[in-house]
């Protein structure tokens, strides 16, 4: 075999990997794409029927009932707010005041039903997603230990 | 003691002074070898060494520092202040050095240095010009970081007047598992950074050969046998800390560590061919630097936050814009010199697609093309934020959908590659040697399938298990040719067993590991139990035919968390297996929960119990429970790819001399290589 021949095969062979990584990753993509909302986005954007999507904001103060293992608690980005229903353990850091971004579908009813609530590793992050929904709202709490808020240095 | 406390302020800024001059001697350091290098001026070439030497004391001696800050609970640091507490245990004093960003930092580039360490003291027979080059270029990322650290990171920040107590460590890494994690995975990282080195400088030099390959291969095992030790303790750690049964998220920042990890896997691979066949030599260069570029890409995801993540952990823009500036101008420099050199990089052997060669090639196109796509996956929630697509996340359904279709025709071949010849395969006889392998697969997927009820849904699942036994028998295969068993004496086996190269042995054993890694993945995604409920006190729970019952749950107190701790009497058929105390904490310091599942292992499956919050009246608790099956399977064959990695590495010929390179005259092109 020349040169060139093994060449072209390899050429031949890794197109042909790379349309068929690509067919995988187009429907890959459609199905499994999840989008985020804030509680005001949902207000303004259409959604479509049964949409599988990420909701986050704050865990409204006082929303949090709990019975058994089922937990209702609002997620509220300070100018709207949607109320949750989730089955299970919460993560460890989930606290009313804290942000928090579930996954989910929203019910008939309104409200959302989400699969998963996310957990975090450090109880002073925010998700971005959350940081910049309450941005857009003017509604970041001051109280909230933002990214980087180290305490001010001698040095 | 007001002693001790001078002691230890002076200590602080020494080692802050130390990086301060290691700077300095990192700037010499990727100057005047290099420059050496090129005059051919052996008194400059000769800095190199003493030069790797003087930037592993300095830098290490910062560490040192720092980790004694930490050890004495020195709070003047505001890293200290920041990351730790008089009551914490002293592992996790210890392991708090690298468990924040500046700490991390500093060990980053105490990896570096000291892989830099290694290759100067390495056995003499790398060529001085090309050891000088590569120490130079090691030392041009040395420099990076350093000013990294020190402009924007600086962990021995003082704050005055001093607080009494610090602020502790996030309770999730006060872990033994988590304490290794990252130096395991900082080693593999940075480990990469000799395979760029090296590979830089052949450029510069404008030649890479069977030699080349041969001084690039270990440093290359190495880090990648770090790398999968700490991918799989942080895949541990996610299993047993976070409480959720799950090893696996498919989170970007694990990503960010699986990304080099295939890359490097496919760099392990071609190098063999560069070194055994003098082929596919360019290819093997773009890997190396596309490899350490991943390792970059990650530290960069990690660091900079842009990504959400559960592993986002607080932190700074201006940070994250520094690694990509260094992300760019290194790997995008190193790809620059790589369009300008690599024409000259004249391939060796020729080879037919069905060969030892194409086998390796395929699993070189494979794992890049996974590396793409989990790539793309990762970053594209970046990407269309930034082009105001909205706001999305890619979950877990994306990357097994595309990731598990690229991977299976990768485990098919690795059962056929290693039977296949150098230079001209026989796909045919490969295949017939095979057939118990295939055989059993066939066999082993239908009696899963049809102990599983035959039910459509268990189809894939059941193909994912005949695959591993596939792997796994045919590795197996492969090695009894190797060594004639059966068909021979079992003396003469025994002797050709001793006799093979600790290369064979370690690809063995690697690949057997996959085999057991690949029916680990697959069934525990496809069969895990999972029960989450209130359980009263006496209330059993089945989940697959194991009985869970709460018997008790009591308050307790520790070192520096309080907890309830839940008893469960694990039982099978009526009879009892074990008690499980699953525990939910709340640390003091930081005021935090964590919840401690309690695993109980059979050694085939795992069953795992978690403790949630009391109802109203105290009387039951939310628990969750789960059936593992084949979990340990994980760690087994994660132990065995490193174990296989350290076998390779101990391989003689990474020892003894390397074949003597060509003189460039009688290097002509094409020309055969040293040896087979």
């Amino acid at each position: 075999m020349t040169r060139k021949k093994r060449r072209l095969t390899l050429i031949g062979l890794g197109m042909l990997l790379l349309s068929a990584a690509t067919a995988l990753v187009l429907t890959a993509f459609q199905d499994n794409l999840v989008f985020f909302y804030s509680p005001s986005d949902l207000q303004t954007k259409p959604l479509a029927a049964d949409q599988r999507f990420r909701l986050g904001g704050m865990v409204a103060d006082g929303s949090v009932e709990r019975d058994g293992q089922t937990i209702r608690f609002t997620v509220t980005d300070y100018a709207a707010s949607t109320p949750v229903v989730f089955s299970g353990i919460l993560p460890d850091l989930f606290r009313e005041g804290q942000g928090v971004v579930t996954e989910g579908r929203l019910n008939a009813e309104g409200v959302f039903q989400a699969t998963e609530v996310l957990a975090k590793h450090d109880e002073n992050y925010m998700p971005p997603e959350v940081s910049d929904a309450l941005q857009r709202t003017g509604k970041m709490p001051n109280t909230m230990t933002m990214p980087d808020s180290t305490p001010q240095t001698g040095s | 003691m007001p002693g001790d406390l001078m002691a230890a302020f002076s200590i602080a800024e020494l080692g802050h002074f130390a990086l301060v001059l290691a700077l300095f001697v990192a700037i010499a350091q990727s100057v005047v070898p290099l420059v050496g290098a090129h005059r051919g001026d052996a008194a400059m070439m000769g800095m190199a060494r003493p030069g790797a030497v003087a930037l592993a004391l300095l830098v290490g001696f910062a560490f040192c520092a720092l980790m004694y800050s930490f050890i004495v609970s020195d709070f003047s640091v505001s890293n200290v202040f920041e990351n730790s507490h008089t009551d914490k245990p002293m592992l996790y004093k210890i392991s708090g050095v690298w468990g924040n960003h500046e700490g991390s930092l500093l060990l980053w580039i105490t990896t570096l240095v000291v892989f830099g360490l290694a290759v100067a003291l390495s056995s003499s027979n790398i060529p001085p010009q090309l050891r000088a080059r590569a120490l130079s270029v090691q030392a041009m990322i040395t420099v990076g970081f350093l000013l990294f650290i020190l402009l924007t990171s600086n962990p021995f920040e003082r704050i005055d007047p001093a607080p009494f107590n610090g602020r502790g460590l996030n309770p999730l890494l006060q872990d033994p598992g988590l304490a290794f994690h990252p130096p395991m995975l900082y080693l593999g990282y940075v480990g990469f950074s000799m395979a760029f080195s090296f590979a830089v400088a052949a450029l510069i030099e404008g030649r890479v050969d069977a030699a080349w390959a041969r001084w690039v291969r270990p440093w290359t095992l190495v880090a990648w046998t770090f790398l999968t030790a700490g991918i799989a303790l942080g895949s541990w750690w996610a299993y047993y800390e976070l409480g959720w049964g799950g090893w696996w998220y498919w989170d970007p920042v694990e990503n960010a560590s699986f990304m080099p990890w295939l890359i490097g896997t496919a760099l392990l691979h071609s190098a063999i061919v560069v070194e055994k066949r003098d082929s596919l030599k360019s290819w093997t260069i773009l890997l190396a630097i596309l490899t350490f570029g991943m390792s970059l890409l990650g530290t960069f995801l990690v660091r900079s936050g842009v990504i959400t993540s559960v592993h986002a952990f607080a932190s700074d823009p201006t940070r994250g814009l520094f690694i990509l500036l260094l992300l760019v101008v290194s790997v995008g420099g190193a790809l620059v010199l790589y369009a300008w050199r690599a024409p000259q990089l004249k391939g060796g052997g020729l080879f037919a697609p069905v060969s030892r060669e194409g086998a390796l090639l395929l699993n070189n196109l494979l794992m890049s093309t996974a590396t793409a796509t989990v790539l793309l996956g990762t970053l594209y929630p970046l990407i269309a934020d930034t082009l105001n697509l909205g706001k999305v996340s890619v979950g877990p359904p994306f990357f097994d959908g595309v990731f598990v279709p690229l991977m299976v025709p990768a485990i098919i071949a690795m059962a056929i590659g290693p039977m296949l010849a150098w230079k001209r395969g026989d796909l045919r006889g490969a295949l017939g040697r095979l057939w118990m392998a295939a055989g059993l697969g066939v066999a082993g997927m239908i009696t899963v399938w049809l102990m599983r009820g035959g039910a459509v849904g268990d189809i894939l699942a059941s193909f994912g298990i005949g695959l591993a036994i596939w792997l796994f028998v045919g590795t197996l295969m492969e090695f009894g040719d190797r060594i004639k068993l059966f068909r021979a004496p079992l003396s003469e086996s025994g002797r050709r067993a001793r006799n093979l190269p600790r290369a064979a042995w370690g690809m063995t054993i690697a690949h057997a590991g996959i085999a057991l890694i690949v029916a680990g993945v697959t069934a525990s995604s496809a069969w895990k139990g999972e029960a989450v409920q209130t359980q009263a006190f006496g209330e059993t729970v089945t989940v697959n035919g194991w009985d869970f019952t709460l018997l008790s749950a009591e308050t307790f107190e520790d070192e520096n968390y309080t907890g309830v701790r839940g008893t469960f009497r694990l039982s099978k058929d009526g009879e009892e297996i074990a008690l499980m105390t699953p525990e939910k904490r709340t640390y003091t310091a930081p005021p935090m929960p964590t919840t401690e599942a309690a695993i109980h292992t059979t050694g085939l499956h795992d069953l795992y119990a978690v403790i949630g919050d009391p109802t109203a009246d105290g009387k039951a608790f939310v628990t969750r429970l789960y059936f593992e099956p084949l979990v340990p399977f994980l760690w087994y064959g994660s132990a065995m790819l490193c174990l296989g990695g350290l076998v390779s590495l101990s391989d003689r010929r990474h020892r003894v001399g390397a074949p003597v390179r060509r003189r460039e005259t009688q290097a002509a092109p094409g020309a055969k290589p040293a040896r087979a």
